[in-house]
């Protein structure tokens, strides 16, 4: 590829590039070709999508059909995936859920060669970028590449305006300009904290240095759970680096570090891939566009601790330090990376920055609610139909993301809880369904935005237990600096462990409650003041369920196996000893023929007899 | 300054607007319990990772109790140090990490001299309401420090006395979470480490977690051994700390008393430290001399600056990062090991005892001299020269022991001919006595004039790094001083890349001298301790009628009834060593 070294040269390939796309979508006597998108991010991959590609390029090859295949990120589609996207000459384009070898050749045959209509397709017109904001429906802003490009082709970006924000800032604006953009849109940190992202810029862009600024850019992302990230790197890494360069240019920065997890690869594949090409083609590194501008751009990588996403801890990581967070103030903006300014933002923030200045502050600050502006990203996960990448306007209720988009919960159970905000997050309950959804009233009802995971769950799901896992995921992700997150933590988990196993006592929960607020309000960082929040939000919202576990032994959602009793229906067991003879620890009696029963005091609650017996007698209570 | 006004606890506060809460609150008496932190003035020493959450305090308008030890003042600031809900966090979280503490107490090194203890007793913890599994690690024991980390409470002051003060990079945390702990890399025991047992870490050690290895026993057992002769020496910064393990008052010099408290131990010749320190300076002083004298004839080739060689921790420091300048310091051994070598030859020789029946014990405010003596190239046929190493506050365990009231003990003297020191000796005990001891001897040596004045102030205090410039009638001798293994490693950069010029250098690896050693009386983060200790080493220096270590006679008498003359070969074998490159010696 040519040199960009103008902006001029940039919009002029540009102009290139939308028409032959558009040549592409054509009808076939017109030139047009077939479109075929493979969803190929880790999930994708990991469900075949690679097989399912060769396949799509081989068999089109030998049946001499005109066709691109193409790569592209996640289309936010995980319970479908592989997902694949056809668009014939001149229609519209098509996604097929779950394309395994089968489907795919069958999808060759009939709609691709027979014209056959389609069945299984996904409706896929919410994912569409722009446009109104509609009800129950996904906007969007950051994802708006996402699953549509090739992430590993740079002209690919550059045709859906890529790379044009930056030309206009560089060529049409001063930094404090940027600044101000930002700043009226009104984005907020999308990696939990929610702290106004202009008003970031705006302090590093005003802190002094002695050598040089830096731009960070947070992708460790490590919620239980959460993929959001990942997603975006893996499906649009340019729209980052451009975000980086654009900070950089306004905060006054030659030098940008991308922090990710090394768990990433794929995303660190693609993102060093988008680096270099963007290198080559004068789009990063010296002389940018030919303006003067230079930026560049290098990759850390984080060994997977929870605590480095937190921006001190991160910093001291990228320094070769012990990933611990330090006090802030100072603050990062002023003394950060070496000591010097440094600008860090997640992901999904730099992700919307682009569209940001192409569309301009008011278009975005329109979007959302009053305090919280735009959209925001989740990873729908747990008991939902659709699992997926979503993004949504802020204010949209949780009902809508559940039910409209998430299409409501699987097997038809009852929607219990929806945890959001991971292992610093709480839980969301029934009553809080028509409770729209923002920075503000997230934290108002216990929980918090957090990075973006949402686990839903249903009426199986103890909430003693749900507390206890992400205890138990603080526990081993607490850097141990201090001491109430190090011991605090571990105590709690205890006490948790105690009352799923039956082994509490009253005191206990008034104990955790305790606890949980000295942890809350004397931890040195974020990790340690929020990482009660799991218990103290499950209290809030199902206490009687503690009660239950502490006062009558019982385990309402009958997930608590040590609460549990193995008994054996005295009119539907036959008398047949198959159970007696699989347990390994002879708690089960009984003569042949005769009704048999279970010695709760020996029994280890294995469930060996449950899954022998044919006659369903054996049940937990 | 910008000055700053607050509120704290219902008083108005003016203060500099960089100062914490902790110190703001110091101004109007209000003491905020600390634990993690700990700052030693002058030292270039302060802990403050804000971990141990004890100081946290109320402050208006914010959502969480902040860390008074971090927290910079504000103008306007509100300020509760000891509201229901600050005493309810302070003593959970105190509970919380003596939850996860071995309640061993009754059994610990540290018992009665504990922070963590004494913090519980001020709050009055009476009961631990959260209990649960507690950490447990190996133990590690080197013939000079020894490790519980069981005892650790993540203070991080070890790791930062370690890295920030001494530079030596040993011990640093390790794991997350509940498993975090302060450790060294890839989990070696210490003597498999760059550790140099200066013992730093111990003093600043606020638990049992890091001690001295303990070898009262053995002390006791040689006094009662009817076949053996035990002899202790003493040194000099013992006798300004060791009242302070009786509640003295800082800075008072306990000679006498530690002498007749000896004796009363069983000891069957109480010796000084000192008198090889005067020894010390007979060798080292004429080493400095020769080559000295070489280099102003132009020989190229003569090492300088000539660094001195008395403190174990600063030789081990050498040995393992500045391995290729072994050649540079001094071959002189150090004052504890001349008077072994001295003892185990002369002494024997002079009281007709056989040398193995002879037994060496040695008080040093030190936990490095535990693992000199254990040096190999201090032993003859697998008999050291000095048996036995204990600290100052293993001395006042041996006293107590002995139910012996200490402060009522009346003064006695040291035995002769090894009992008999100079003033020059005595300051051995504090930075910039060693080579102050070696100017007063050489210039008279070097001159053949008589010393004036022996007070040399330039060389005094407690900067990290002194240079001065000393006249020698006439030729400029350049003296560099440092103490702390981190000034150490500057000069010796300094040195590397050719940027000084000295010519003698006296290096001390603990801050402030031997007075800051590691085996000294607890000094809980009290600076003015340890200037207290240094102005009780000059007063006794004063108070002395020899002052130069060459005019003490039983040093004269030693050479010529044995020794013959410094430099001698008799000499060179017995009181001078070399040096190894310890990287090579300490297999992984």
């Amino acid at each position: 590829m040519d040199l960009i070294n103008s902006p001029e040269k940039l919009q002029q390939l540009k102009t290139t590039l939308v028409n032959q796309k558009k040549a592409k979508l054509k009808l076939e006597h017109e030139g047009g070709r077939i479109q075929v998108k493979v969803s190929m991010s880790t999930c994708g991959i990991a469900s075949g999508a690679g097989e399912v590609k060769d396949f799509f390029e081989e068999k089109l090859d030998l049946e001499n059909i005109n066709a691109d295949i193409v790569s592209t990120g996640c289309m936010g589609y995980c319970y479908a995936e592989p997902t694949v996207e056809i668009t014939l000459p001149g229609g519209e384009p098509v996604i097929f859920s779950n394309v395994d070898m089968v489907r795919a050749g069958e999808l060759v045959n009939d709609f691709i060669k027979e014209r056959k209509s389609a069945v299984n397709t996904i409706p896929h017109k919410s994912r569409k970028p722009g446009g109104a904001v509609e009800k129950g429906k996904q906007y969007r802003i950051a994802l708006r590449n996402c699953g549509f490009i090739n992430p590993e082709d740079i002209r690919e970006y550059i045709a859906a305006e890529g790379y044009d924000a930056l030309r206009m800032a560089l060529t049409e604006m001063t930094p404090d300009e940027v600044i101000e953009v930002v700043k009226k849109s009104g984005l907020r940190g999308r990696g939990g904290g929610g702290f106004p992202t202009g008003l970031k810029w705006e302090l590093s862009a005003k802190a002094e240095c002695r050598n040089e600024k830096f731009v960070v850019c947070n992708a460790d992302e490590g919620d239980p759970g959460a993929f959001m990230d990942r997603s975006l790197l893996e499906g649009d890494p340019h729209s980052i680096l451009e975000a980086m360069a654009l900070c950089g240019y306004s905060i006054g920065s030659n030098k940008g570090v991308i922090y990710i997890r090394a768990e990433y690869p794929l995303a660190i594949e693609r993102l060093k891939t988008a680096i270099t090409q963007a290198k080559e083609t004068q789009l990063l590194g010296s002389d940018i566009m030919g303006t003067g501008f230079n930026f560049d751009i290098e990759i850390r990588y984080g060994a997977g601790a929870f605590v480095c996403g937190e921006e001190t801890a991160l910093i001291h990581s990228m320094e070769g330090l012990r990933g611990e967070p330090g006090v802030k103030p100072p603050f990062p903006a002023e003394k950060g990376y070496k000591g010097e300014p440094t600008n860090v933002n997640n992901v999904e923030t730099f992700a919307n920055i682009p569209l940001i200045l192409l569309m301009g502050a008011e278009w975005f600050s329109k979007i959302g609610t009053e305090k919280s502006k735009g959209t925001k990203v989740f990873a729908l996960a747990g008991k939902i139909n659709n699992v997926g990448l979503i993004e949504v306007p802020m204010g949209m209720t949780l009902r809508e993301v559940v039910f409209d988009i998430g299409g409501g919960i699987r097997g038809d159970r009852q929607f219990k809880a929806v945890q959001t905000g991971g292992p610093s997050g709480g839980c969301l309950t029934v009553k809080h369904l028509d409770t729209p959804i923002d920075y503000e009233n997230l934290i108002e009802n216990g929980s918090m935005m957090g990075s973006g995971g949402m686990i839903v769950m249903d009426e199986d799901d103890c909430m003693v237990a749900v507390a206890r896992f992400y205890l138990d995921f603080t526990v081993e992700e607490s850097c141990g600096k201090c001491a109430p997150c190090r011991i605090g933590n571990k105590r709690l988990y205890e006490i948790l462990d105690k009352i799923t196993l039956g082994k509490s006592v009253k005191d206990d929960l008034s104990g955790l409650r305790n606890l949980a607020s000295v942890i809350k309000e004397t931890s040195l960082c974020g990790l340690g003041q929020t990482s009660p929040n799991p218990v103290l939000s499950t209290m809030d919202n199902f206490y009687d369920e503690y009660k239950a576990h502490v006062i009558d032994g019982d385990c309402p959602a009958g997930q608590c196996r040590a609460l549990m009793r193995y008994v054996i229906d005295p009119h539907l067991c036959v008398g047949c000893t198959l159970c007696m003879r699989v347990c390994p620890v002879d708690a089960v009696s009984g003569e042949k023929k005769q009704v048999h029963s279970i010695d709760t005091s020996v029994c280890i609650k294995c469930g060996a007899c449950i899954e022998k017996c044919k006659f369903g007698a054996i049940s937990l209570q | 300054m910008t000055k700053v006004s607050l509120t704290i606890d219902n008083r108005k506060v003016e203060t500099d607007k960089e100062s914490t809460i902790l110190q703001a609150a110091r101004l109007i008496g209000v003491n905020i319990p600390t634990l993690c932190y700990m700052k030693l003035d002058d030292l270039n020493f302060e802990n403050k990772p804000g971990g141990c959450r004890i100081c946290v305090v109320e402050v208006e308008g914010a959502k969480n109790l902040m860390p008074a030890c971090k927290t910079e003042c504000r103008d306007g600031m509100v300020v509760h140090t000891h509201s229901v809900r600050v005493v309810n966090a302070r003593r959970t979280v105190l509970e919380l990490i003596l939850s996860d503490h071995p309640a061993e107490c009754l059994i610990c090194a540290r018992s009665g001299d504990c922070d963590l203890q004494s913090l519980a007793q001020q709050l009055g913890i009476r009961e631990i309401h959260y209990q649960g599994e507690q950490s447990h690690y190996k133990s590690d024991q080197s013939p000079a420090i020894i490790r519980e980390m069981d005892k650790c409470i993540m203070c991080r002051r070890c790791e930062t006395i370690c890295n920030d003060v001494q530079t030596v990079g040993t011990l640093s945390a390790i794991n997350r979470g509940f498993r975090a702990v302060v450790a060294t890399p890839f989990e070696t025991d210490l003597d498999h480490s760059s550790c140099t047992y200066c013992g730093q870490c111990v003093a600043v050690c606020p638990t049992g977690a890091l001690t001295e290895k303990d070898y009262t026993r053995k002390v006791i057992e040689a006094i009662v051994d009817p076949s053996k002769t035990v002899v202790v020496q003493t040194a000099p910064a013992v006798r300004a700390a060791l009242g302070e393990s009786f509640g003295m008052s800082p800075g008072t010099l306990v000679t006498g008393k530690m002498v007749a408290a000896l004796k009363k131990l069983g000891f069957d010749y109480v010796f000084d430290t000192d008198f090889a320190a005067d020894l010390t300076i007979m060798e080292e002083g004429a080493e400095i001399l020769d080559r000295l004298t070489r280099y102003f004839d132009g020989d190229s080739n003569v090492k300088l600056p000539i660094l001195t060689s008395c403190c174990p921790g600063w030789v081990n420091f050498l040995e393992y990062h500045f391995p290729e300048m072994k050649d540079i310091p001094s071959t002189a051994k150090s004052p504890q090991q001349m008077f072994g070598a001295i003892a185990k030859s002369y002494l024997a020789q002079k009281i007709g005892v056989a040398r193995e029946d002879l037994f060496v014990v040695s008080v040093m405010p030190c936990l490095a001299k535990k693992y000199e003596c254990t040096r190999e190239e201090f032993f003859i046929n697998g008999d050291p020269d000095v048996d036995v190493s204990i600290s100052t506050r293993e001395l006042a365990h041996l006293i107590r022991n002995a139910n012996l009231h200490f402060e009522g003990l009346t003064d006695e003297e040291f035995d002769h001919p090894m009992g008999e020191s100079t003033g020059a000796s005595v300051i051995f005990g504090t930075t910039g006595g060693v080579i102050e001891a070696a100017v007063r001897s050489a210039y008279e040596l070097f001159t053949k004039k008589e010393l004036k004045k022996v007070d040399f102030e330039e060389l005094r205090g407690m900067e990290g790094i002194r240079k001065a410039e000393v006249d020698f009638d006439g030729v400029l001798l350049k003296v560099g001083i440092a103490h702390g293994l981190g000034n150490a490693r500057k000069l010796l950069e300094e040195i590397k890349s050719g940027e000084s010029d000295f010519h003698a250098i006296e290096i001390m690896a603990c801050p402030g001298g031997c007075i800051g050693g590691g085996g000294q009386p607890y000094h809980h983060g009290n600076v003015e301790i340890l200037k207290k200790r240094q102005k009780a080493i000059y007063k006794e220096d004063k108070g002395k009628a020899i002052r130069k270590s060459h005019e003490n006679p039983y040093i004269q008498q030693l050479y010529r009834e044995f020794l013959g003359e410094p430099l001698s070969h008799k000499a060179h074998k017995l009181l001078h060593t070399c040096y190894f490159d310890r990287k090579k010696k300490i297999e992984f």
